[in-house]
C-alpha cells in the first residue's frame, strides 16, 4: 500500500528562503508597530505637558477677592500652547460649577479633578478631536472657599502631524530592516547549501564506472549521507565485481569440464573403428560443442545486458575494430578455407560507442558467417560510411534464410528451420539486435543475391 | 614434439595427454605454476600448453615472468572467456596463440604447426624435399621456380605426409588430422584434398602414392 503524501518535499533552498522571509517580515511589522507606541506615547506625553503646564499657569494666577475671584489669564499660557502650530484652544473656568468665562460647552472631566495635578482626556468638540486638561483649586473669597475648575482643550492637529511623520519613519526602518535582512537570508541559503551543490554537483559528475567513494570534506550534517552514500558505492562496486567474477568462473567451471569430455570423445574416437559408434560419438562431440558455444553466448548476452546499463563510451575505429575482429576469426576460418574478402575504408571510421559492446556484436555477427559459410567459401565484409550511419554488412554463401523473416531470426533462442544440423543457441543474433538498439543503430538479415545471407548492422557515427 | 601442459584439472590433463600421444606427442603435465617452473628448468620443450586459473597463481603473471625471463618456448594459452578483449590482452602479454576450451585437437594442432612455423622465420621455414622446395609459413611449394600456393587443408595434408616419408597413412587417420571431430564427414572426403595436392605437385617427382585398401603415402623415386 502507498502511503499518502502529505507534503511536496520541494527544494530546501525555497523552503530555507520561505522561512526566513517569513520570519523576518514578522520582526520587520513588530519593529514598526514597536516604534509607533513608543513615539505616540512619547509625542502625547509632551504635549499633555505643554497643556498641563498652561493649564495650571491659568490655575495659578486666579485671585480671590471680598466678592468674587479675579481671573487674569496670563499671555504666556498660550503662547506655550501656540507655538505648536495651528491648533485651536478653548478654555473654560467654572466657580462653583458655574461657568464663568471661557466655551461653556466644553466637556467636563467625568471623575473627581485632584487638585493642580493635571487631569487629561480626549473628547469630540466643535466636530474636531481635542485633548483636555483640567485642574482646580480652592480661592477664598469673602473668607469662603470657593471651588474654581479651570478647563484648557487643545486641537491635535499638530500632534497628529508629529505622529504622522513618525509612523512614516518607522514604515521606512520597517521597509529597510526587511529588504537588508531578506538579502541576508538569501545569501544564507546560498552559503548553507553550498555544500549539498557541491557534493551533487561532484557525485553527478562521475561517471558510470567511477566507483570510488566520495572523499571530499563536508558539513558534519551531511557525513551521514556521505557515509550511506559510500557504503552503497561500496556495495554496488562488490556486486559488479562479484558479477564480472561469476561470469569469468561460471565460464571456467562449465567450459573446463566440457573440454575434458570432448577430449575424451576424441579419444574414443580415434579408438573407435565401429561406424556406429563414431557416429554416435561425433554426435556427442557436437553436442560438446552446441552446450560451450551457448554457455559462451549466454555469459556473452548477461555481460552486454548488464553492459547496456552501464555503458564506458569511448571513441573507437570501428574500421580498426573490424579489422580486428576478422584476424581473431582468421585462423578458425582458415582451418575450413574459409577465406574473408574485407572492404573497409583505410580511413578511421569514428564513433562513440562501448567497446565490449561493439566488440561482441561483431564477434557475434563473423561467427554466424563462418557458422553458416560453405566450406572453402569467401566471406565478404565490407564497412560503409553513408551519411551519418556506418554500415556495417557481413555477407557469407551459406543457406541463407529460407524465406524467413529477419526479426524471426533475431528473436531470443529463435533460429532458421533450415540450419537444424548446425550447431547454434539462437542467441548470437540477438546480442547484435541488442547492441544495435543500444546505441541506437539498427540490424536486419537479407537474402544475398546468388544464395547466402547479409547481415546489416547500422549504427550512427558521432 | 614434446609438450609441457600446465592445467590443474587432472581429468582435463590426462585426457589431453592421452590424446596427444595419439598424434606421437610427449606431453609433461604440471598441475601449477611451481610445478611448471621446475618442469622448465629440467627439460626442453617445444611449446607450452598454459590454462589461464590455477591454484597458486594466475597464468597470465607467468606468462609475463616467462616473457621477461626472455624464454622463447612458444606458448598457447588455454581460456575458458572468449571475449575479444581478453585475447587481446593475452598476445600482448606474451602468449604465440590462445585456444577457447573446449577445444578441438585438430584446431589446436593446426596451431601449433602455425605457431612453430612463425617462430622459426621464413628463412629456417623452408624445406628441400627432393625436387620442391616447400614454404609453410607462405603456405607455397615451388616446382622448377614455380609457386604454387596451397590453401590451408591442402598445406596441413601435405605436412602431415611430409613427417612421415613413405609412411603410409590410412584414410581414417588422415581425416581426423584435417576434420574437426564435430565434422561429419565421411574417410572419403579425404580423396578430394589428396586430389587437390596431387594437381600442385604436378611436375615434380614428389608424388602421392594411392596404397590400394590401405591409404596413402608420399614418394620420391
Amino acid at each position: 500500500m502507498m502511503r499518502p503524501r502529505f507534503s511536496s518535499p520541494g527544494s530546501i533552498r525555497q523552503r530555507l528562503i520561505l522561512q526566513l522571509l517569513v520570519l523576518v517580515a514578522v520582526l520587520s511589522g513588530g519593529l514598526y508597530l514597536s516604534v509607533r507606541t513608543v513615539a505616540d506615547s512619547a509625542v502625547e506625553t509632551t504635549q499633555d505637558a505643554i497643556l498641563g503646564s498652561a493649564t495650571i499657569a491659568i490655575a495659578e494666577e486666579l485671585r480671590g477677592g471680598e466678592d468674587g475671584v479675579a481671573i487674569d489669564i496670563p499671555y504666556t499660557a498660550f503662547s506655550m500652547l501656540g507655538a505648536t502650530g495651528e491648533d485651536r484652544v478653548f478654555y473654560r473656568i467654572l466657580v462653583d460649577g458655574a461657568t464663568v468665562t471661557g466655551y461653556e460647552d466644553l466637556p467636563l472631566a467625568d471623575q473627581p479633578l485632584g487638585g493642580l495635578s493635571p487631569f487629561f482626556y480626549t473628547r469630540e468638540y466643535q466636530s474636531d478631536t481635542v485633548r483636555i486638561a483640567a485642574v482646580e483649586r480652592s480661592v477664598i473669597v469673602g473668607s469662603r472657599p470657593v471651588r474654581v475648575e479651570v478647563i484648557v482643550a487643545q486641537t491635535r492637529s499638530a500632534q497628529d502631524a508629529i505622529v504622522a511623520q513618525m509612523a512614516n519613519r518607522a514604515a521606512a526602518l520597517g521597509l529597510g530592516f526587511f529588504a537588508i535582512a531578506a538579502l541576508l537570508s538569501l545569501l544564507t541559503a546560498r552559503s548553507v547549501l553550498q555544500p549539498v551543490n557541491n557534493l551533487a554537483e561532484a557525485v553527478g559528475r562521475r561517471g558510470p564506472q567511477d566507483l570510488r567513494p566520495v572523499e571530499r570534506p563536508v558539513p558534519s550534517e551531511l557525513a551521514p549521507l556521505v557515509a550511506a552514500l559510500n557504503q552503497f558505492i561500496a556495495r554496488l562496486s562488490g556486486a559488479l565485481i562479484r558479477t564480472e567474477t561469476f561470469i569469468a568462473e561460471a565460464a571456467h567451471h562449465i567450459r573446463t569440464p566440457l573440454a575434458t569430455l570432448r577430449a575424451q570423445a576424441e579419444i574414443a574416437l580415434r579408438q573407435s573403428q565401429d561406424e556406429a559408434a563414431r557416429a554416435a560419438i561425433r554426435g556427442m562431440i557436437r553436442s560438446v560443442d552446441d552446450s560451450a558455444r551457448s554457455v559462451g553466448q549466454l555469459l556473452d548476452h548477461a555481460a552486454v545486458v548488464y553492459r547496456t546499463d552501464q555503458r564506458t563510451d569511448e571513441e573507437i575505429d570501428l574500421a580498426a575494430l573490424t579489422r580486428d575482429m576478422v584476424a581473431v576469426f582468421g585462423p578458425a576460418a582458415e582451418l575450413r578455407d574459409i577465406g574473408f574478402e574485407l572492404r573497409i575504408p583505410d580511413k578511421p571510421v569514428t564513433m562513440t560507442a562501448d567497446r565490449l559492446l561493439l566488440e561482441s556484436a561483431i564477434r557475434n555477427l563473423l561467427d554466424n558467417a563462418v557458422k553458416y559459410s560453405a566450406l572453402e567459401g569467401l566471406i565478404s565484409v565490407s564497412l560503409a560510411v553513408e551519411g551519418d550511419q556506418a554500415r556495417l554488412t557481413v555477407c557469407d554463401r551459406g543457406r541463407g534464410l529460407s524465406g524467413a523473416k529477419s526479426a524471426t531470426l533475431t528473436g531470443r533462442f529463435r533460429r532458421g528451420e533450415n540450419v537444424a544440423d548446425v550447431i547454434g543457441s539462437g542467441l548470437g543474433l540477438t546480442i547484435v539486435r541488442e547492441v544495435a538498439a543500444a546505441h541506437g543503430g539498427d540490424f536486419r538479415l537479407t537474402e544475398r543475391e546468388g544464395g547466402g545471407a547479409c547481415a546489416n548492422l547500422s549504427l550512427p557515427l558521432g | 614434439m614434446r609438450f609441457l601442459l600446465v592445467e590443474d584439472n587432472p581429468d582435463l590433463a590426462r585426457s589431453v595427454q592421452t590424446r596427444l600421444s595419439l598424434d606421437g606427442h610427449g606431453v609433461d603435465w604440471a598441475a601449477s605454476l611451481a610445478d611448471a617452473e621446475d618442469h622448465l628448468a629440467t627439460a626442453s620443450y617445444d611449446l607450452i600448453l598454459l590454462d589461464i586459473m590455477l591454484p597458486d597463481g594466475d597464468g597470465r603473471d607467468f606468462l609475463a615472468a616467462h616473457r621477461r625471463a626472455k624464454r622463447d618456448t612458444p606458448v598457447i594459452v588455454m581460456t575458458a572467456r572468449s571475449a575479444v578483449s581478453d585475447r587481446v590482452a593475452l598476445l600482448d602479454t606474451g602468449a604465440d596463440d590462445y585456444i577457447t576450451k573446449p577445444f578441438d585437437f585438430t584446431e589446436l594442432e593446426a596451431r601449433v604447426r602455425a605457431v612453430l612455423r612463425r617462430r622459426m622465420g621464413a628463412a629456417q621455414s623452408l624445406r628441400t624435399y627432393a625436387d620442391l622446395t616447400f614454404d609453410p609459413l607462405a603456405a607455397t611449394i615451388t616446382i622448377a621456380g614455380e609457386a604454387r600456393e596451397l590453401r590451408n587443408r591442402e598445406l596441413r595434408l601435405f605436412e602431415i605426409l611430409l613427417a612421415g616419408p613413405d609412411r603410409i597413412f590410412s584414410k581414417g587417420q588422415l581425416c581426423d588430422r584435417l576434420f574437426s571431430a564435430a565434422e561429419a564427414v565421411s574417410d572419403n572426403a579425404i580423396e578430394v584434398y589428396v586430389g587437390r595436392l596431387r594437381k600442385k605437385l604436378e611436375g615434380s617427382t614428389v608424388r602421392i602414392e594411392t596404397v590400394r585398401g590401405v591409404g596413402y603415402r608420399l614418394t620420391t623415386p
